[in-house]
This record gives structure tokens, C-alpha cells and sequence, in this order.
């Protein structure tokens, strides 16, 4: 009977060891430097290999694994990633949108080191510019380092269409909807959308929200200082309707580089993306900057910029914080950042980047950027948390196909109980 | 005890053990978040009653998906009944080559269901696949894009019917899942004695009658398993529909278990995704529980 029973037991022991040796193998590679971000485009998954190159050639000993989880604009790797933070199981460092996403959810969860002794001993406290360090902190600590400043609120158009109807690209609504009207007339689909994954919606509707609003008020939405039945955001909606009225048919089976490719080929005239849309012309579809697209903000933001950064962090309880720190002094690195950001289309965060590293579009943005009113993006996590985001995108999805702007508001209304 | 009877429990101790922890622990931990306030990256387990379940219930993406799921499972199961049996007998006439076509028919069943997403969201896209052919025809349907519900009435926040949508992404679990019914209903015909037919032969009945009296009657038990096992994968379906449209404009194509994951993993709402989850564990349980009971019953 004995012998039985420490069969049995030998037998659950068996199965446990098999169940947790996962574990115990994570620990033999505790070397390895794991970067997780959702880069597997064209022209982001570029940059970040430069960049994992340059890590290399200045740090050969250590060794690098890319973790990068495609699809969604990142909603998969965040999955992925909430499951590995609550597991304990932390990547080294992970991709991580200034602002909301990083700050409400991240550091509150008490997930993340502060990094302000990083920050002063790499002299980084005035490389970056006073709002983009405090997108990244929360109460007086810093949480992460920023590489890029992405801006949301772009108007991308096809020259070589707008040159044909003899248009100039629209500044103001009223000279969009005139511009949409003359291009439907004669047959050329106006806007693109691929709203498949409806972020891409909400990210076209918060550049309306941010026209109506300007960059101050619009900030107040999400201190709940102006609420979402506000005048102006019913104005917001219905414009935003109203656009609808001029987007592809077919944009609720396509995501958004079907949608810029639509722009890129000539089929359709405008697109309103982030500047990830800018690498995808370049690197993807070998387009030329000012000659085949051309860019303007988007109608009504002339002097606002939507600001989403991308950033990386120290997780607590990673088995190799100097590694981490490693590589995050060369992503903070004049080199590291021009390295990085001219494939993938952004601008750098750092203030004293080489310019002429970056093409036209480039230099234009890091100009606006240094004069316009700056605001956060929501459909990029950065405004606010990412449970508002979801909700925002259900509501988002429902507008799109009814149309109904009252029950829109409801909606908005209720989720920014989120806030 | 004799000693096999201790043999016997002590080789099945170390599953019961699992399935305990695994399965059931895991059931009840769900259940438990399911009634907490975690609804954010950081950890909340205090009670919060039935609050998660009453907002589901009032939430319209969620009605939709309940919708959605009542339409797909009626579709996706009739037209896998009726498919599977036809084929079935079509083969049972002893044809040459048979195995080649049993193997073509069952071949989709390798296939994963995100695989299948993938391809048939190329093939049904509307301005691609299959719509290049058809437009040479003049029609363009729109497929899993089309946002109209088919004799819809308004009920609770949703516009309750058939929505067209839905048709797009039975066509794909059909076509991978046909197979399955067809090699059950095969088995299930092979399984009745020659004779029969042979009986009924001399007696003067017409194949089609002996089809309709006497075979397919006898296949019942069949049809109980094959809708038994299509509805736990139709009402908890995720890969495919994720793979192929995702929750699809207006949640026309969005089920329970997109639902979950979208709000359980990109919106942090544990507890309410845990909710989600437990109504789709019950909603299997109707189909599974008297199914189980009856099997009980019959071996007793």
C-alpha cells in the first residue's frame, strides 16, 4: 500500500514539475534582454531593428530577444502583456504610450520602477521636453524613457489626384466638405477609412473632437471639467457623421494601411492618420514625400499637435535591471533616436536630435512641434485610460453604422464614469 | 477495498486532482471575479453582487452578441445536419473512389479555425475573392460588411433578426466543420444491418421511403451527438470569428466570446469579462447538462 501511495505522489509531483518547468527555464535565460512592443510593420519593425542593432554593437555581451506581437495597433500585444504583468512574468522592457496608458494603469498597479535616478545620471532631465516628461510621470516620479513623438491629427493626401481637380488640400471643414463634394462629383472616393478595428475610427473622430474643441477645452474632457454632452462635442459627432458620408464602402473590412494604401494607389484622395502612415508610404509602397502624398493637419488643428509617445520602461522584479537600463540609455541617445525614428516615420523626443537626419515631412513636424499647442490622443491610450478607450471604441462602432449622434453622446456620457 | 479497487483510485487520483484544481477551481475562481469590482489593471476583489451580470444584460454590444450567437448556432448546425447527412448517404451508395471523397470532405476538419478565418476572410471580402467573380454577374454582395438585419424588430437596445453578416461566417464554419457530420453519419449508416433495407426492398418500398422511414430514423442518436457537439463549439466560438471579421460593424458579427476577450484583455474589465465568461459556461450547460443527465439515466 505504501509503495502505492509514493507511486501517486511521485506521480503528482511529475505532473506539477512538467507544469511549472516553464518557469524554471524562463530562469536559465535570465540574461537576455526581452524588448516587447507590437513593431512588426514595415517600417516600425525597421527602426526597432536598427535600433537593436546599434544596442548591439555597443553592448555584444548582452543578449537581445525581440518580442514583438503583431496586429491590432497594438491591442494584441497589450493583451499579451496583461496577462504576462499579472502572471509576474514581465518582459525586460515594454512599448508603452505616454500619458494614461502608462500612468493609470501601469504605475498604479505599482508594476513599474521610477526611473528618475536614471534620468539624472544619464543628464536627461532637459533632452526631452517639459511635456513629454510629464506624459511619462505620475506624482513627481518618472516611469519611462521616450523615443518618439508621433503626431495623430494628419490630413494625408494623394498630389497627384489633387493636382488633377486642380484642389488645394483643405484647412478648415468647410473647405473639406467643399473639396470632398468636388472630388465626388467627379467620381473619386474623398476620404479613406479601415475601420476593422475601430480605433481607427475613434482616432478620426478625436481629430474632429480636438478641431471643435482646441487643444485647452479639449484637455478639460479628460479632467471632466467639460463634460461629453457638451455643445461642442454634439458638433464634433455630427461632423464627424457627415464625413461618413465620403469614406470608401468597403471600409469596415479593411485596417488602417488597406485604408492608406487606398490613398497611396490613387483610388481614394485623403486619409487621416497618425505618421506611422508616413513610414508605411515611404518604406512600404515607395512613395515620395511631397511629390506622390502630401500632408496638412487635419481641417480645423492648424497649430494643435496631437501628441502620442512611444516609450519604454523598467518593470519591477525583472532579473536584469541594468541590461534594461542598458538599453534604455541608448534609446534615449542622440544616435539612438535618429537611428530609430526616420524609418519609422516619427520625430524624436529628444530636443537636441540631428535635423538632417529626417526628410522633409520630418523637419516640418519638428517645427510644429516646437510651436503648437499639444494634445493628448485618446484612441492612443495617452488621453485616457484604456477602459474609457474600449468604451469609446464600442460607441464609435455603433455611431459609424447608425449614425445616431444622441445615443452617441449617452454613451460618452456613461463611460467617462471611467474617468 | 481490494487491492484493484485502490489500484483503480489511486490511477485516476492524479486527473481528478487536475481536473479539481485545473477545471473546476478555476470555474469557481471565475464565478468569484465575476461578482467583484476588478475592473482595472489593479487587483479589486471586493463584492459587488450581480452588478457585472445587470450591466451585460443592459449593455447593447452584449445583447447583440446573444443575438448573434442564437443565429449563428440555429444556422450553423442546420445547415451542418442537412449537409453532412446528404453527403453521408450520397457516399453510403458504395461508390468508386469513395475514401478519396471522404477524405476531401473531411480534410477542412485538420484545419485550424483561425486558418479558415484567414482564408475565408479573403475569399468573402467584398472587394476581392469571390466578389471579382460575381461581379461579372452584376452582384456585389457585402458580405460579413453588411449591416442589415433580416426581419428585424426592435427589441431591448437591439435590433433583433437574422443579421446577414452572420450568414458569411456560417458559410466558413460550415464548410470546415461539415466533414465532422459527415463521417458520423457514415459510421451511423454503415452501422445499419443490410437486411433492413433488404426487407424493406421485398415489401415494395421506394429507396427515398426506406431513406425517409427507416433509415434516417434510426440515426437519431447521431443527430443528438452531432448537435451536442456542434453547439459547445457554436456557442463558445472565438478563433474563427476573431480571425475573420473580429466584432464586425455595429457588432453584426461579434460573439460572447470576442466580447470577453476584448473587454477582459484590452479594456481590463476582469470582472466584467469574468461575467461574460460564466454566461457563455451556462449557456453550454444547457445543451450539455440534460444530454449528461439522460446518458446517466440510460446507463442505470
Amino acid at each position: 500500500m505504501k509503495k502505492l501511495w509514493s507511486f501517486i505522489l511521485l506521480l503528482v509531483i511529475a505532473v506539477f514539475a512538467v507544469a511549472c518547468s516553464d518557469n524554471a527555464s524562463g530562469s536559465d535565460d535570465e540574461q537576455k534582454l526581452e524588448i516587447f512592443s507590437w513593431w512588426t510593420g514595415a517600417g516600425e519593425e525597421d527602426g526597432l531593428n536598427a535600433l537593436i542593432d546599434l544596442f548591439q554593437e555597443q553592448y555584444p555581451d548582452i543578449e537581445v530577444e525581440n518580442a514583438a506581437v503583431s496586429g491590432g495597433a497594438g491591442t494584441n500585444a497589450k493583451a499579451v502583456l496583461a496577462t504576462r504583468m499579472a502572471g509576474d512574468d514581465p518582459p525586460s522592457t515594454f512599448q508603452v504610450h505616454g500619458g494614461a496608458e502608462l500612468n493609470e494603469s501601469w504605475v498604479a498597479a505599482g508594476k513599474m520602477e521610477p526611473l528618475n535616478d536614471f534620468f539624472e545620471e544619464e543628464d536627461l532631465m532637459d533632452k526631452f521636453p517639459q511635456e513629454l516628461i510629464d506624459l511619462v510621470s505620475k506624482d513627481g516620479n518618472i516611469y519611462s524613457v521616450p523615443v518618439n513623438i508621433h503626431r495623430g491629427n494628419v490630413l494625408w493626401y494623394n498630389k497627384h489626384i489633387f493636382e488633377e481637380h486642380g484642389l488645394e488640400p483643405p484647412t478648415t471643414f468647410d473647405e473639406f466638405f467643399d473639396v470632398a463634394e468636388q472630388l465626388q462629383a467627379a467620381g473619386v472616393t474623398p476620404l479613406a477609412l479601415g475601420d476593422k478595428e475601430s480605433w481607427t475610427a475613434s482616432h478620426l473622430f478625436e481629430t474632429v473632437l480636438l478641431a471643435e474643441l482646441g487643444a485647452e477645452d479639449y484637455g478639460k474632457l479628460w479632467t471632466k471639467e467639460i463634460g461629453f454632452d457638451d455643445d461642442r462635442v454634439v458638433a464634433a459627432a455630427e461632423t464627424f457623421v457627415r464625413m461618413l458620408e465620403y469614406v470608401n464602402e468597403d471600409h469596415s473590412s479593411r485596417n488602417w494601411q488597406d485604408a492608406s494604401q487606398l490613398v497611396g494607389n490613387g483610388d481614394v484622395a485623403m486619409n487621416v492618420m497618425g505618421d506611422w502612415a508616413k513610414g508605411y508610404f515611404s518604406n512600404d509602397l515607395n512613395l515620395v514625400t511631397n511629390e506622390d502624398f502630401g500632408y496638412v493637419p487635419t481641417p480645423g488643428t492648424n497649430g494643435t499637435f496631437m501628441v502620442i509617445t512611444d516609450t519604454f520602461g523598467l518593470p519591477k522584479g525583472v532579473s536584469n535591471p541594468d541590461d534594461v537600463k542598458s538599453f534604455l540609455s541608448v534609446l534615449a541617445s542622440v544616435e539612438g533616436q535618429d537611428t530609430f525614428n526616420p524609418l519609422k516615420g516619427s520625430i524624436p523626443a529628444r530636443v537636441d536630435a540631428d535635423q538632417s537626419k529626417y526628410d522633409q515631412y520630418g523637419k516640418d513636424t519638428i517645427e510644429d512641434f516646437n510651436k503648437d499647442e499639444l494634445a493628448a490622443s485618446i484612441a492612443h491610450g495617452s488621453a485616457a485610460p484604456e477602459g474609457f478607450v474600449t468604451k469609446l471604441n464600442q460607441a464609435i462602432n455603433i455611431l459609424v453604422t447608425q449614425q445616431d449622434v444622441e445615443q452617441f453622446i449617452d454613451s460618452l456620457v456613461a463611460a467617462s464614469e471611467e474617468l | 477495498m481490494t487491492k484493484d479497487r485502490w489500484m483503480a483510485v489511486g490511477f485516476l487520483m492524479p486527473s481528478f486532482l487536475l481536473i479539481v484544481i485545473f477545471v473546476y477551481g478555476f470555474i469557481g475562481w471565475t464565478g468569484y471575479v465575476s461578482v467583484s469590482n476588478w475592473n482595472s489593471i489593479v487587483q479589486d476583489l471586493s463584492f459587488a453582487g450581480l452588478k457585472n451580470y445587470i450591466y451585460l444584460f443592459q449593455d447593447y454590444r452584449f445583447q447583440a452578441d446573444l443575438r448573434n450567437t442564437l443565429f449563428f448556432t440555429i444556422l450553423f448546425i442546420g445547415l451542418i445536419i442537412i449537409l453532412g447527412l446528404t453527403l453521408a448517404v450520397l457516399l453510403d451508395k458504395q461508390l468508386k473512389g469513395e475514401s478519396i471523397f471522404r477524405n476531401i470532405f473531411f480534410f477542412p476538419m485538420a484545419l485550424s479555425f483561425v486558418v479558415t478565418g484567414v482564408v475565408w476572410q479573403w475569399l468573402l471580402n467584398p472587394s476581392t475573392g469571390i466578389n471579382n467573380f460575381l461581379q461579372t454577374f452584376g452582384i456585389q454582395p457585402k458580405w460579413y460588411t453588411d449591416t442589415n438585419i433580416l426581419a428585424g424588430f426592435q427589441w431591448g437596445k437591439i435590433e433583433f433578426g437574422v443579421p446577414v453578416a452572420i450568414i458569411a461566417v456560417v458559410i466558413a464554419a460550415v464548410w470546415q466543420m461539415t466533414g465532422f457530420a459527415l463521417a458520423m453519419y457514415l459510421a451511423g449508416l454503415r452501422g445499419i444491418p443490410e437486411e433492413i433495407r433488404e426487407a424493406a426492398r421485398i415489401d415494395g418500398a421506394s429507396e427515398l421511403y426506406i431513406y425517409r422511414k427507416v433509415v434516417i430514423p434510426q440515426l437519431r442518436p447521431i443527430t443528438v451527438s452531432v448537435i451536442i457537439i456542434m453547439a459547445h463549439i457554436s456557442l463558445k466560438i472565438f478563433d474563427l470569428i476573431y480571425a475573420m471579421t473580429g466584432p464586425g460593424a455595429n457588432f453584426v458579427t461579434d460573439v460572447p466570446g470576442v466580447y470577453m476577450f476584448e473587454t477582459t484583455f484590452r479594456g481590463n474589465y476582469y470582472a466584467n469579462g469574468a461575467a461574460i465568461a460564466i454566461i457563455m459556461l451556462l449557456t453550454v450547460a444547457i445543451f450539455i447538462v440534460p444530454y449528461l443527465w439522460n446518458a446517466r439515466r440510460g446507463s442505470s
